[in-house]
């Protein structure tokens, strides 16, 4: 019979408590793992949006998503020619604040050319962009529905198509409107900064500067190829869409492993102390109920079975318990939370093993506990 | 003393055994040169003032306190002799020792039943046997009607007697009981000894009591009296 068991059925109350306090805990250890892992996708799935097979962006930066990169606008004619480039298309990005109704959102501006490279990959509702002016494709996490309108900077765009997914690293929804609307809107909010410019004779007015190329390359071409002959023109440099994505996550990771790997461990360690302390005082309490076993002739293995067994089954239950909680819960988060099926594993083999070690306290205290001790009334 | 018939097998024999806790200045001579021969169908009591030394005799012979000195056998094997002479005291104790306490020391999350079933699975019987044979047990010590109660449901005597059945699971050789009637009124303390003197013949097993109750002397086959840790007849 499991000794374990059913001395928890007997004081069921304190150990649901128990297991309802763990899973929290162990639910707050998951979540952070799972918004690392959305962090990533997220990174993953805007640089995939775009669907690039290079970028041209301004020399010796990782432009356009992790640093700034401005290039002169006439850079696509000049890319396109190169041998290999099957299409090329300019694109511009700028982050601002829009209201909307009551909501202020924070808004990502991809600005592309329709029918170039640049553009949403897939549009889950509504349409492509086709009128030429204030047309807006937004993320389903803006809350907008095609039809609706939008006011950023002095115009009012109309919403017509929404895609799913597109946010930035920082968590910000991506809007996709035409090049010529976002130089527009970006000539307007910094317009006193690029006048500036003008007036101190720059080349290209802020009207003229796009952030990024987007490249297609033919097949049959080596990328390596079309960058070398990118790399002429001293003020760009490309990056392959692996490059690309490695930047983005690597950014993520750097940031976001530190701080979520740093908020893990705390909780697991506290977690570790909590499931000991709990074990602890679960083992004092049978200090008798254990001496009567070993009176009786029980054998160590008994004795160590019930305390560990106990201390898997609070741990077990709390993460599963946790784990299924967020999964439950997992869409009501700001942020995009991934559970990857690998990483609930690990974290699982971690509650495992920090409930043994854990109980290992409790272990002592039991083994040093004399059969005698049954006797005295 | 009467001495013990000269047919029946010794189960228990001490010679010379002492005992003492702590040194110096705090050094307690608990037993003191303990001499004693029980055989099998006896119902002996131990005797004494407090602080005499009952209990620590009666836990030398469970093998739970080691003595400072001396020789002891147990069914026939000699399991100290100056040490212990075997590794696996708690074995012993469940193949060949039972207890009763002088409060019944039940687990409390653990039926009626499976306080006593469990004694049996430590010994490797299959559940469902134990549980059949500490049916029977309870019958045979008439608690068998509170079989699925919980500890903390049963009476004193109730649980005393499911305790009794607990320190027979394992059909021990040697039953060792410290004040098992302390706490129960006279026709109680009556039926538990009448049933420990039974189970004493029936199963030709040897039984140790310590007790301060006078109203169950009568039901002692004989009477060990200590006084600072020495025996006197
Ligand atoms: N673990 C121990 N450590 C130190 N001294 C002990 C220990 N156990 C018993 N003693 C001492 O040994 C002596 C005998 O104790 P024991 O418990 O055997 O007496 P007893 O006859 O059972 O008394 P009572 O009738 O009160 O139960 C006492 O002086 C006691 O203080
Ligand atoms: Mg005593």
């Amino acid at each position: 019979m499991n000794l374990a068991f059913r001395e928890i059925r007997h004081k069921l109350g304190r150990f649901v408590l128990t297991c309802i306090g763990l899973s929290l805990l162990l639910g707050v250890v998951v979540t952070m793992a799972g918004i690392y892992r959305g962090q990533t996708a997220d990174a993953l799935a805007l640089v995939r949006s775009i669907g690039a097979d290079a970028w041209v962006v301004e020399a010796e930066t990782h432009g356009p998503f992790a640093e700034a990169s401005r290039i002169p606008g006439d850079t696509r004619e000049m890319i396109a020619r190169i041998n290999g480039v099957l299409a090329a298309g300019s694109i511009t990005i700028q982050t601002i604040q829009a209201d909307h109704g009551s909501r202020r959102l924070r808004l990502q501006v991809v600005g592309f050319e329709p029918g170039r490279p640049g553009g949403p990959a897939r549009i889950a509702t509504g349409r492509e962009i086709t009128r030429g002016h204030y047309e807006l494709i937004a993320d389903v996490q803006t809350g907008l529905t095609p039809g609706e309108t939008l006011r950023l900077g002095r115009r009012t765009f109309t919403v017509v198509g929404l895609t799913r997914g597109s946010v930035t690293l920082s968590g910000d929804s991506i809007v996709y409107t035409t090049l010529r609307d976002a130089q527009e809107l970006q000539f307007e909010v910094s317009a006193p900064a690029s006048r500036r410019e003008v007036a101190r004779g720059a080349q290209h007015t802020a009207t003229d500067i796009i952030n990024a190329v987007i490249l297609r390359i033919s097949p049959n071409v080596p990328v390596d190829s079309v960058a070398d002959d990118v790399r002429r023109w001293k003020h760009l440099s490309v990056l392959t869409q692996a490059e690309q994505e490695t930047i983005l996550t690597t950014t993520v990771i750097e940031r976001a492993r530190r701080q979520l790997g740093l908020f893990m461990g705390v909780l697991t360690l506290v977690s570790a102390v909590i499931i000991a302390l709990i074990v602890y005082t679960l083992t004092m309490d049978k200090l008798r109920e254990i001496a009567t076993l070993k009176l009786i002739g029980a054998p160590d293995r008994t004795i160590i079975g019930l305390i560990v067994q106990q201390a898997l089954m609070m741990g077990v239950i709390g993460f599963v318990f946790g784990a299924s909680l967020v999964f439950a819960a997992k869409d009501w988060f700001p942020r995009r939370v991934v559970l990857e099926p690998t990483d609930l594993v690990t974290l699982f083999g971690i509650v495992v093993i920090v409930c043994l070690l854990a109980s290992s306290l409790g272990v002592r205290l039991a083994m040093r506990v004399e059969p005698g001790r049954a006797l005295v009334g | 003393m009467e001495s013990p018939p000269p047919s029946s097998q010794p189960l228990v024999e001490l010679s010379g055994i002492s005992k003492h806790f702590g040194e110096g200045a705090a050094r307690v001579d608990a037993l003191h040169g303990v001499a004693m021969t029980i055989s099998a169908g006896e119902v002996v009591g131990l005797l004494g003032p407090s602080g005499s030394g009952k209990s620590t005799l009666l836990n030398v012979i469970a093998c739970i306190v080691e003595p400072s000195e001396g020789r002891m056998l147990l069914d026939g094997e000699a399991v100290f002799d100056g040490r212990w002479l075997r590794r696996d005291l708690r074995r012993l104790r469940l193949e060949k020792i039972g207890f009763v306490f002088q409060t019944h020391n039940l687990l409390p999350f653990l039926d009626a039943t499976d306080n006593v079933a469990l004694a049996m699975t430590l010994t490797g019987e299959g559940l469902d046997a134990a549980r059949r044979r500490a049916w029977e047990l309870l019958d045979y010590l008439q608690v068998g009607h509170r079989r699925y109660a919980m500890p903390a449901q049963l009476s004193g005597g109730e649980a005393q007697r499911v305790a009794i059945a607990r320190a027979l699971a394992n059909r021990p050789r040697i039953i060792l009981a410290d004040e098992p009637t302390a706490a129960l009124d006279s026709v109680r303390a009556g039926i538990v000894m009448d049933l420990l003197s039974r189970l004493a013949r029936e199963q030709q097993a040897a039984i140790v009591t310590v007790t301060h109750d006078e109203k169950i002397m009568d039901r002692l086959d004989r009477i060990f009296r200590l006084r600072d840790g020495r025996l006197n007849a």
